[in-house]
């Protein structure tokens, strides 16, 4: 693999959700389980479409010019069957409609799998996994899982310049049965632990070897070493007999986030990425039904990008949940619905017709430069709104409105360059809400009514930025 | 082109209002034909004598049938009309125009809704087939955007405003109290109000208009007709209104501190009415307190009092029942309830016994016999997104 067909990672995106459950609090409750640390819990708003998306917004965000011709999209945790998921990311991107979206969806290994498929394209492709992980209370999966998304934008040399060659790769797969969840079950089953973690240990040496062989490097050449798969002692035993350095690995983040499944692999290639200096080898070992092996070799590019958002910024950036909480926005706890009319169920006709409001956020401007959201047909221009920050102008919290999770905390935005509009605000505290609050836009989904997810923007308060409170 | 409204042209001659409360013993027939049977008993009539029928719903039927069917009405031409809460209103000033226009003699307005079938508190709207991003908020909470903008702007004291809310609602429940048709009759103290707890925003339940079952009705005819039915007609002076294009919404310079849509309404009625100074020329003011911030905002935009001090005007108790504009003497939506289409008939119902002499001593106005002029107001729609109405009636045809 030489000159322009060298195919590599062009950028990198990454979404922690912002809740944390804190594990100890499992065993009060749950009467077992829990463990120490945190987990990230996806909001009552999110699921694995609308974490993809930020994601891949974030991606997309650190590209430059580079325009993707297929997307792929990973997860166990697939909001709809039948519907390809991958168009609504492909729709909340606003890509064009000659690129290409599709699902590669329903077990862990799709996602490593599409990563594969990415790597073996001739065009730029953007390969989306994000998850959320169940387990009964008390399991555990519950504990040991965490929720998150991760965006590879991959292509070769002539796309852009590649932060990251992929170099190498093995293989080595086998049917065996060590995790299993039938359609529509919140649980995963497994098998009797050693079985599995044996299994792991027997096929992982012919894949590594495979991978070093092809690229002539020796274990103690890799720099970073990210073990992930379904199994977490396989992943912990299988790490320990690659031969690599001790420094090489790369912590899991099983303290702080959880084993995010489908994202996992990309969520921790992107952490190794974020601490890699150029001219590093990094080792991607996917433990999930067999084993794959990819190795990248970073370049000097990787020293002047940005990511839009770091996985360790966003460690660190989040507020806390309730266990009470967590069991009822996953539904293993059925707490009394608001004594609302439940909502009407989105129109496929109508939501079609403003593809670009209700997934792209796509504003108009007029002839005298002011932003109309909802976008009017009698503005000529439109404008992408979505990557716009805003400041809240005046606000409310309302405990009467229809919500899953109350009381709704509403407020007036105006953006930065123009545009107002009145929106929900997720991710927050009711209490932490001031007029002069800094807020970004974020794809959620607002409801689910006979079955349709209707998926729509919020505004979340920035966390980090340096804010000019009071300024107009 | 001009807005010449229809001033003196058209006279109401007859009125009907039910009593406002939650009927879970009568349905939306019951209420048509108890409204209807009150208005032409006022005026004397029958319905065979009336030409033709506007019928105002929010969401309780469609179709005029839905009134000819309880009335058993033959051949009329019966005509349904919405426009959110200003619905009742809407009724009305098609009537009128229907009358002045010559092609009818006589015409009758009729609002009503049946909103506690539904098993669920509040309004419910009826959902249109939508793209699944209109706002879901509630009005309260929309109405409650004014309260921290308008402390913010006039440097009221957060405390303090809840306390001027407090008292808005305190003098509708007093007046309500006085008041047999008003669904809440129990005064409430500033300090009782103070004590709720807040749903959205500052609001609490108390600072919301009661949700009740209901219908009234006018009857109207040629001004030159009037006395053939009665000694006191009301005279239609003005009938105005704006329907707001929804830019409130997206405009930044739109501060939630006035409903703009109110303040063009009320300036084309003063004109239609010839009024100048509406604080010493109004004997009342029926005005749409679907929340009590919203009754603080109205004072400024129907140009009761100047920017910044309808505030201070409700402390002093320019408002009340004794004041010099007395505004809500049957309690308003607040203590009287607002069943949707029927609310602004029900506001003219009060402008009709008040201006006739005919409200209870005890609920009188103070400007009685001093003042011949009265202003309904009726809104629908949300701060930034609108539909406004107002009218004067007078006992005058000068």
């Amino acid at each position: 693999m030489t000159g322009s067909l060298t195919k590599g990672i062009l950028s990198w995106g990454t979404y922690l959700p912002y809740r944390r459950l804190d594990r100890t609090t499992i065993v009060a409750v749950a009467g077992t389980g829990g463990g120490k640390g945190h987990r990230t819990v996806a909001s009552f708003d999110e699921d694995a479409t609308t974490m993809g998306v930020e994601a891949a917004r974030a991606a997309m965000a650190s590209a430059g010019d580079v325009v993707p011709n297929t997307l792929w999209f990973s997860t166990v945790a697939v909001p709809y069957l039948d519907k390809t998921n991958a168009t609504t990311i492909h729709a909340a991107l606003r890509l064009h409609s000659d690129v290409a979206a599709y699902d590669a969806v329903g077990s862990v290994k799709s996602a490593v799998g599409a990563i594969r498929v990415g790597l073996s394209s001739d065009a730029p492709t953007l390969v989306v996994s994000s998850d959320l992980r169940y387990g009964l209370p008390g399991s555990g999966d519950e504990a040991a899982g965490g929720d998150g998304a991760a965006a590879l934008l991959l292509g070769s040399a002539d796309d852009g310049p590649l932060l990251a060659e992929f170099i190498g790769r093995g293989v080595a797969t086998e049917e065996f049965l060590d995790r299993w969840r039938v359609p529509g079950e919140n649980r995963s089953k497994s098998w009797e632990e050693r079985f599995g973690e044996t299994r792991y240990a027997a096929l992982a040496p012919a894949a590594w070897a495979a991978a070093l062989q092809s690229t002539g490097l020796r274990a103690s050449d890799i720099d970073h070493l990210v073990v992930t798969g379904t199994h977490d002692r396989a992943n912990t035993n299988v790490a320990r007999s690659l031969g690599t350095r001790t420094d090489a690995l790369v912590d899991s983040l099983a303290v702080t986030v959880g084993n995010t499944g489908a994202a996992h692999p990309g969520l921790l290639l992107a952490s190794a990425l974020e601490h890699a200096q150029p001219e590093q080898v990094i080792a991607l070992v996917v433990l999930a039904d067999g084993v794959e092996v990819l190795l990248f070799r970073t370049t000097d590019a990787i020293a002047t990008f940005t990511p839009t958002r770091t996985v360790e910024a966003q460690v660190v950036a989040h507020g806390t949940i309730t266990y009470g909480r967590y069991l009822a926005w996953r539904g293993l706890l059925t707490v009394e619905p608001p004594r609302r009319p439940e909502p009407a169920r989105p129109s496929a006709t109508a939501s079609g017709r403003s593809r670009e409001w209700k997934f792209g956020f796509v504003g108009s401007v007029d002839s005298e430069g002011e932003v109309h959201l909802p976008p009017s047909r009698l503005d000529s221009e439109r404008r992408a709104m979505a990557e716009a920050h805003g400041t809240i102008v005046t606000y409310t919290v309302d405990k009467l409105s229809y919500s899953l999770n109350p009381p709704v905390v509403f407020a007036v935005v105006d953006f930065d360059g123009g545009g107002r509009l009145p929106i929900e605000l997720t991710d927050v505290d009711a209490a932490e809400v001031e007029i002069g609050g800094r807020v970004e836009m974020t794809f959620r989904k607002l409801f689910t009514a006979d079955g349709i997810h209707n998926y729509f923007w919020k505004a979340r308060p920035i966390r980090g930025e340096h804010t000019d409170k009071g300024a107009s | 082109m001009a807005s010449h409204g229809i001033k003196n042209r058209v006279a109401i001659i007859g009125m009907g209002c039910t009593r406002f409360t939650e009927h879970w013993d009568k349905g939306l027939d019951d209420l048509l034909i108890d409204a209807s049977t009150l208005a032409f008993q006022s005026a004397g009539v029958t319905k065979q004598d009336i030409d033709a029928y506007w019928f105002g719903t929010a969401q309780s039927a469609m179709s005029g049938i839905a009134l000819a069917r309880p009335l058993g009405l033959e051949g009329k031409p019966v005509t349904r009309v919405e426009n959110y809460c200003a619905t009742g209103s809407e009724a009305l000033r098609q009537a009128c125009y229907a009358v002045a226009s010559g092609a009818y003699d006589s015409a009758m307005a009729i609002g009503a809704e049946k909103v506690k079938d539904s098993g669920m508190q509040g309004l419910n709207a009826f959902p249109v087939p939508n793209d699944g991003t209109a706002r879901t908020l509630t009005a309260a909470a929309m109405f409650s955007m004014v309260v921290p903008a308008y402390a913010q702007k006039y440097c009221v004291d957060r405390g303090e405003l809840k306390r001027v809310l407090a008292r808005i609602a305190s003098k509708n429940h007093a007046n309500g109290a006085k008041n047999p048709l008003a669904q809440f009759r129990k005064e409430m103290s500033v300090n009782q109000l103070c004590a709720m707890p807040a749903v959205a925003g500052d609001l609490s339940v108390f600072d919301c208009a009661g949700v009740a079952d209901g219908a009234a009705a006018a009857i109207v005819v040629r001004a030159e007709d009037a006395h053939r039915y009665t000694d006191k007609p009301l005279y239609v002076k003005a009938l105005s209104m704006v329907a707001g294009n929804g830019s409130g919404l997206m405009d930044r310079a739109y501060d939630y501190t006035t409903f703009p849509e109110i303040v063009l309404c009320a300036q084309d009625a003063y004109a239609q009415a010839g009024i100048t100074d509406p604080r010493t020329e109004l004997a009342m003011a029926e005005v749409h307190d679907c929340f009590t911030p919203t009754e603080l905002v109205l004072m400024e935009d129907l140009g009761f009092c100047p920017r910044g001090t309808a505030w201070s005007e409700i402390n002093a108790g320019a408002f009340d029942l004794d004041g010099d504009l007395p505004v809500n003497p049957d309690g308003g939506l607040k203590s009287f309830g607002h069943p949707t289409g029927a609310s602004g008939l029900r506001m003219m119902y009060e402008a009709w016994l008040q201006l006739r002499g005919e409200a209870p001593i005890e609920r009188r106005i103070s400007t009685y016999g001093k003042r011949h002029l009265a202003l309904t107001h009726n809104l629908g729609g949300y701060p930034g997104e609108m539909v406004s109405f107002v009218s004067i009636l007078g006992t005058e045809r000068e």
